[in-house]
């Protein structure tokens, strides 16, 4: 039996390698200025779901919400094999937090058939671990989270074991399923070569649409949208097109959209500032690591 | 979701499994009990489980004015979806402003599902959490005795403040061991209030086949001497040095993330943002440089040593001791040192 998967995935900012440069004045982050990487523990939900359609077959779609540019994040998941690519934007996603990210991407979910939905653990960029549980509770359907492994999938049933932080839970339920899956829970695919040279052609309409622009700096409105519209049919013919949804086409309900759907708002943000001590240097010399020990010991920070 | 109730409790989620109660809101009690006083209304814990009223002592005496119990055989094994619908439908019948929950694998799972159902905020692994008001300053809009919510965010790099203005309950996930545990007060009263839980099996949707939970085999938290070694120290058979110190100063051996995925220890033994905070009365950082995510769970210590060749290394910057150093030269002459005089 086939089994048809959703798979969200999101584009953050490496937070490993964040500078001062990429902090706006009013203290938000400038997205921008930061390298823009595949969330990792996403790429461990994605391999999921291709392990899953290897096996039993089926069809993994691969759907982001974000600015055009997280085009690219669906890109990298047709050169590892997603059959089918949506990126959700509008400029009403903006400053949306959890709960309605949770709601814009559940009136995304709910046009398709799915049988088992896969969202990375948790996000680098915020760590919150939130979207996935809020969405299976928007969709209705059962949620495992901290997923490493699936163990069984039969009869319309699915056995996991998922990671209870000081062990493991082996758990059985009925699908539709949403999983949020760990790191340790798989070794992500790399890119197929092949794939790759035909997906890297794969774009969105509003990539598209700046392409257009770019090529064309003298031309009206109308002749930019034509041109875009033949090269958006081309594409969709050719099996290289990413889908675009927007808001209107979700028919999402603006009151729990963007800002004004989102409870939780920022009262500051502040950057780390490391904090210099008292210090002493020490020479590394015995006379010298002694002398430390012993005030240590006369202050009875070592018994 | 509900109003804005400024009469609404602070309330304690009781996390607990098999009849016994987690740490971590226990370590919430501290700071749930400033935040009530400060509002100047009553701490509650929420315990859900079957036969769970023998904690209701041990709330009160860590804490609380009130312990809401609901028993039914259904909550005997947490399930989200029915300890979602008894939490959810506590909240509606009893609007508190505050909400809080250990971020536990099982809070982490709970409270964003809560969250949803109640179209309520909710903030993840604070590390603080302060009563203060909120200016907008288009209209002069002053929003008084809010809770803020701190949190790291991007990777540690920043620190933000979360408020929740309109759509109660305000709720956040606290990480585990940033809090320090309440002494419990025997002398303390409190109410209990009974509730029943309006669920049935459809709300238990998981089959539990098989748990094997392990004990850790340290507890960092609980250690008054920590020697950490990061990627610096080069090899699993040079951390031995790190075990060495650490044993002879009666402590524990810690590690950064680097270290741990260089496989030269155990996870159990990682400090930092992943890992546990600790604040012992010593650290050694050893062959550390000093990222944001490591200081994270080390810099309330009370002394540090850093060990490291590199003088222009981060974590000099929290050291009290700086020593610039080879550590296979400089840790040996400190165990000789400590042999010597304890």
């Amino acid at each position: 039996m086939a089994y048809n998967c959703v798979v969200l995935v999101k584009q953050v900012p490496d937070t490993k390698r964040i500078t001062g440069q990429a902090m706006n004045e009013d203290g938000t982050v400038n997205r921008a200025a930061l390298p823009a990487i595949f969330n990792p523990e996403d790429l461990n939900a994605l391999e999921l779901a291709l392990e899953i359609k290897d096996k039993f077959g089926g069809k993994v779609t691969v759907m982001t919400m974000g600015l055009p540019t997280a085009s690219e994040v669906l890109r990298e998941s047709l050169y590892r094999g997603a059959d089918e690519t949506i990126l959700i934007t509008d400029r009403g996603c903006a400053a949306s937090d959890t709960l309605s990210t949770s709601y814009i991407i559940s009136r995304g979910v709910e046009k398709h058939d799915y049988d088992i939905v896969l969202c990375g653990r948790q996000a680098i960029d915020g760590d919150t671990a939130q979207v996935g549980p809020q969405l299976a509770e928007k969709l209705g359907i059962t949620q495992i989270t901290y997923v490493e492994k699936l163990e069984d999938l039969s009869d319309g049933n699915i056995t996991a074991k998922r990671s209870i932080g000081n062990g493991f839970q082996q758990v059985k339920c009925k699908l539709p399923v949403l999983l949020t899956v760990v790191g340790e829970a798989n070794e992500p695919r790399v890119a197929a070569s092949k794939k790759m040279m035909k997906y890297k052609k794969a774009f969105s309409p509003a990539e598209i649409i700046a392409q257009v622009k770019a090529e064309n700096t003298n031309a009206d409105e109308k002749t930019i949208n034509n041109l875009a519209e033949r090269k958006i049919k081309l594409l969709e013919k050719r099996g290289l097109l990413i889908k675009q949804w927007d808001l209107n086409f979700l028919k999402a309900d603006l009151q729990w959209c963007g800002r004004n759907g989102s409870p939780t708002k920022v009262h500051r943000i502040q950057s780390i500032v490391l904090a210099a001590k008292e210090s002493k240097d020490v020479e590394p010399t015995e006379l010298g690591i002694s002398g430390m020990i012993h005030e240590l010991i006369i202050d009875k920070t070592i018994a | 979701m509900i109003g804005v109730n400024k009469k609404g409790e602070v309330w304690i989620f009781a996390e607990q499994h098999n009849g016994q109660l987690e740490e971590t809101p226990l370590e919430l009690m501290s700071k749930g009990r400033h935040l009530a006083d400060t509002l100047g209304v009553k701490l509650a814990a929420v315990v859900l489980g079957d036969n769970v009223k023998n904690m209701v002592k041990k709330l009160i005496q860590y804490g609380s004015d009130k312990v809401y119990v609901v028993e039914n055989p259904l909550l005997e094994h947490y399930q989200t979806n029915s300890y979602t619908k008894v939490i959810h439908d506590l909240i509606h019948k009893y609007e508190p402003q505050i909400v809080l929950y250990g971020a536990t694998v099982t809070g982490r799972d709970l409270a964003p599902r809560v969250a949803s159902a109640t179209k309520a905020g909710l903030t993840a692994d604070c590390t603080d959490l302060q009563i203060g008001n909120h200016e907008i300053s288009k209209g002069n809009k002053v929003y008084e005795n809010l809770l803020f919510q701190v949190r790291p965010a991007f990777g540690g790099n920043i620190i933000a403040t979360i408020i929740n203005y309109d759509r109660w309950p305000q709720m956040a996930t606290v990480r585990e061991g940033v809090m320090p545990m309440p002494v419990p007060d025997t002398k303390r009263n409190g109410e209990i209030i009974e509730e029943q839980a309006d669920i049935s099996q459809i709300d238990l949707p998981l089959e539990i086949l098989k748990e094997h939970k392990q004990a850790k085999k340290v507890d960092l938290k609980a250690e008054r001497v920590v020697v950490a070694g990061g990627a610096g120290v080069g090899s699993k058979e040079n951390f031995q040095l790190i075990w060495d110190l650490a044993n002879s100063l009666g402590g524990a051996a810690g590690a950064t993330r680097a270290a741990v995925d260089l496989g030269f220890i155990d996870h159990d033994h990682q400090v930092g943002q992943t890992g546990t905070t600790v604040r012992p009365s010593l650290y050694i950082a050893v062959g550390i440089s000093g990222a944001i995510q490591h200081q994270a769970g080390m810099s309330d210590s009370q002394k540090i040593i850093a060990v490291n060749n590199d003088p222009e290394a981060p974590i000099f910057n929290v050291a009290h001791y700086k020593i610039i150093g080879d550590l296979n030269d400089v840790l040996p002459k400190m165990i000789k040192a400590v042999k010597e005089k304890i």
